[in-house]
Order: C-alpha cells, then structure tokens, then sequence
C-alpha cells in the first residue's frame, strides 16, 4: 500500500488527490470529476456518481486535422460539462490514469490549473468498493472565456525536435523497450497504425511510462523512486531542457505530468506528434 | 471485404445498424456482459498464459485459444486480464458466439476491419489495433490448420 500522498516528497502534491479525498467532496459543486479512458465502454458501464466523460477522440481532437480543439471548442466543451474557469476539475480513468493524465495535459494547453488527478485511477476507486453508477449527469452550461491555446510551454513539434536532436537535448521515449528497438512497428493488416521506419528518436532513453506506478494499486510512485528511474539510471538533469514522446503523444502526456509535477522539472515538453509522425517522416535520423 | 461467416455478419449488420452512439454502447457492454461464458475454462490453459497466446496491440491483456472440434471446426476460448478491457470482452464474446462451426477457411479470412462496424468509426488508433490484434489471433489459429 502506497503512503499518503503528502508524505510522499514531491514538488506538487497539490496535483494528486486520493480516492480517499474524492469520496469526501462527491457532492461538492464547485469540484467536477471528469473521467477519461482508453476504453470508450467503460465510462457508460458505470462511473463516480456525477463524473461526467471528457473523450479524447470525440471531446479533445480536431475532427479533421491531426490537432487538439481550438479555444471555441474547448470553450463549449468546459460549457457542456458545466465547468468555469473556477471549477476544480479532477481527472481520472483507466490505465492507471493514462488517458486521465492526456486529458489533464491538454486542459493545461487552455490554462486550466484548478486541475487534479486522482491517484489510483478508476481501477483503485472500484477495487475499494466506492459507489459507482451509470447516471450521465447534467449540469447547467456555463460561460467559459479560454484564452487562446498556448502550445509554446508544454508540446513539442517535429521542428523543435529536430533541432533538439542536433543540439543534443534529452528525450524520454515512453514506450515499450520493442517499440523503443524497432522490433515492433505496426499490426500486420493496418499499416495506418504505425509508421513505415521503426527505432526511437536519436539519443532518447527508454523509460515506459507506467513504470512510474505502482503495479499493485495503480497509484504514482514515491518522488524518491522516481528520482532513482529518471536520474540515478537514465541521468536525466532536471532542470534540462526534456522531450518525452511515445506513438501519439497519449503515454508521454503522463510522463510530462510526472516529470513536471511530481518531480518539479521546470522544462518538460510533450511532442504527441510522436513516433507516428516521426517514423514517417522523410530524412530525420533514427536509430535502433 | 470477403464475405463474412453467416452469425458474425448478422451480428455485425445488427450493431452497425445501431446509429446512437449511447444505445451502441448499451449493447456491447451487455455482450461484455457475457465474458465468463466465452472466458478459457483451466483444462484448456491455466495463468500464468503462454506469451504467444497474447494478442498483439491489445493494451487489455486479451489471450486468445482455439480448441478442435471433431467435426474439423473450432472453439475460441479467452481470456481477459485487465478488468477494465470491456471492449476486449465484447469483441471477444462476438467471436466466441459466432465462429462456433464456421469452416476455418472463413475464419482464416476475417476481416479484421469490422471493428469499426462494431464500435464505430471513432475509435482510437490504439484502441483499434488492439480489437484487431484479438481477431488477427483467431485468424492465425484457423491458418495454422490449413
């Protein structure tokens, strides 16, 4: 079992609340919880009683390019799920929050800070027995004035990568140690999935993202072990200059929250153009 | 697209004709519902599970068998780890309830894109990679036989 959250060193704990914490302020209205998944049944099958569903699919991309909504989308997103700019939204889902922590990192494009992830995840919240239902609720729209988003701080795209490369920038590739070789590239029969050259980015360590959880209870490991991952075995600075990246930008959105919030690196930035773009573009190095 | 084997594809058409998303929903998390049916029974495989019986691409940790039937046929028989794999499960059920007696021809030939036709168009990469890796597993059963 994983210590409290605030014994647990890190630069932020104010980011992370307990399902301990959640079951304490479920009828808070000035407290939204938000669910966020990679399994787009699981929110329909059951949920926290009065979380509402924020789809990375449908709610945070752009329906025709590759990009996140725009200022008037997530504007009548915040507006639909009844949030304003006071609301403290608290994400949370399966994976051990993966998609959860995706979703966090893309409010923080649109400066939404009153921002929260609950620790465990839906898998912590259910294995403890909370009450769950199947009620969709609604709330009444709010008016929500987003300032435009800033990509600047926190993404990465293929230009800053390269020049990141030549410089000699750290990056983190959060996937799995056969993405990472080049082993593995695609599913045969859907080629789309993946990219035509396989390998990592030049120069980027391979840490998989979920090794910054607990296996048992989903929860985010101590800022001490999370030192001895990052620093003591792949020598990363922290105040360096980091890139973290994995196929889409999905798994390195939860590193980025790790990195930037539980551990405090001031300069984190997520490239979820990822291995899709990268491993498909013409002339960028690669190795193996 | 080849022709699908007869119960899938009313199973298929049945589902795909469901145009709200939310009843669409509805109807697989019953059909999930349904997993410990279709789950592997332990005179078939015990945990922890051969590597290889690991579909590819699937992030629910789906495993996937195929028993023989005397009549030449076969039985899939699967196994979900992650509690939470509810679209696994259901992709799962479907094919458990509908190859049962299909010649391994047509199952060798699946089509692997209906995952769209079951869970709509807007499904994720990922998420699509996965339900496909569980039905390339079934096909690669019925291919190893032929």
């Amino acid at each position: 079992m994983s210590s409290p959250i605030s014994e647990r060193g890190y630069a932020r704990p104010d980011v992370l609340v307990s399902t301990e914490w959640v079951a304490e302020h479920l009828h808070n209205p000035n407290i939204r919880m938000i669910e966020s998944n990679e399994d787009p049944l699981l929110y329909p099958s059951k949920h926290i009683p009065g979380a509402v569903q924020v789809d990375w699919t449908l709610d945070l991309n752009d329906p025709i390019r590759r990009d996140y909504l725009k200022k008037a989308s997530f504007e009548a997103l915040m507006s639909r799920i009844g949030v304003t700019p006071e609301t403290m939204v608290v994400f949370y889902g399966d994976k051990n929050n993966w998609w959860a922590t995706y979703a966090y990192w893309v409010f923080q494009l649109f400066g939404h800070g009153n921002a929260k992830v609950m620790d465990g995840g839906r898998a912590k919240w259910e294995k403890e027995g909370r009450p769950m239902d199947r009620i969709v609720p609604q709330y009444p729209a709010t008016a929500y004035n987003a300032p435009d988003r800033d990509d600047a701080h926190i993404r990465a795209f293929r230009d800053a990568v390269l020049r990141h490369v030549e410089a000699g920038g750290p990056l983190v590739d959060v996937r799995s140690p056969a993405e990472y070789s080049g082993e593995k590239l695609h599913m045969p029969e859907y080629p789309q999935e993946g990219a035509l050259r396989g390998g990592h980015i030049p120069g980027a360590k391979n840490v998989p993202w979920s090794r910054a959880v607990n296996p048992d209870d989903g929860t985010f490991k101590s800022a001490e072990e999370l030192r001895q991952i990052y620093e003591g075995e792949q020598g990363l600075e922290p105040d360096g200059d980091i890139i973290a990246y994995c196929r889409i930008g999905e798994r390195s959105s939860h590193t980025w929250f790790v990195l930037t919030h539980l551990l405090g690196y001031p300069n984190v930035r997520n490239y979820d153009g990822s291995w899709t773009e990268w491993g498909n573009l013409v002339d960028v190095p690669i190795e193996k | 697209m080849r022709e699908l084997p007869e119960k899938l594809a009313e199973v298929v058409a049945e589902i795909d004709s469901i145009t709200d998303r939310f009843e669409r929903q509805e109807v697989l998390i019953e059909t999930a519902d349904r997993f410990d049916s279709v789950r592997v029974p332990e005179s078939v495989a015990v945990k922890p599970y051969a590597e290889e019986r690991r579909a590819p691409a699937c992030e629910s940790d789906a495993f996937v068998w195929a028993v023989d039937q005397a009549d030449g046929t076969l039985k899939f028989y699967f196994d979900v780890l992650n509690p939470q794999g509810l679209s696994a499960m259901a992709m799962a059920v479907i094919l458990a309830e509908t190859l049962e007696g299909t010649p391994l021809e047509q199952i060798a030939h699946l089509p692997t894109d209906i995952v769209f036709k079951l869970f709509g168009k807007e499904l994720s990469m990922g998420k699509g990679a996965g339900l496909m890796g569980i039905i390339s597993m079934v096909q690669n059963e019925a291919k190893k036989r032929l």
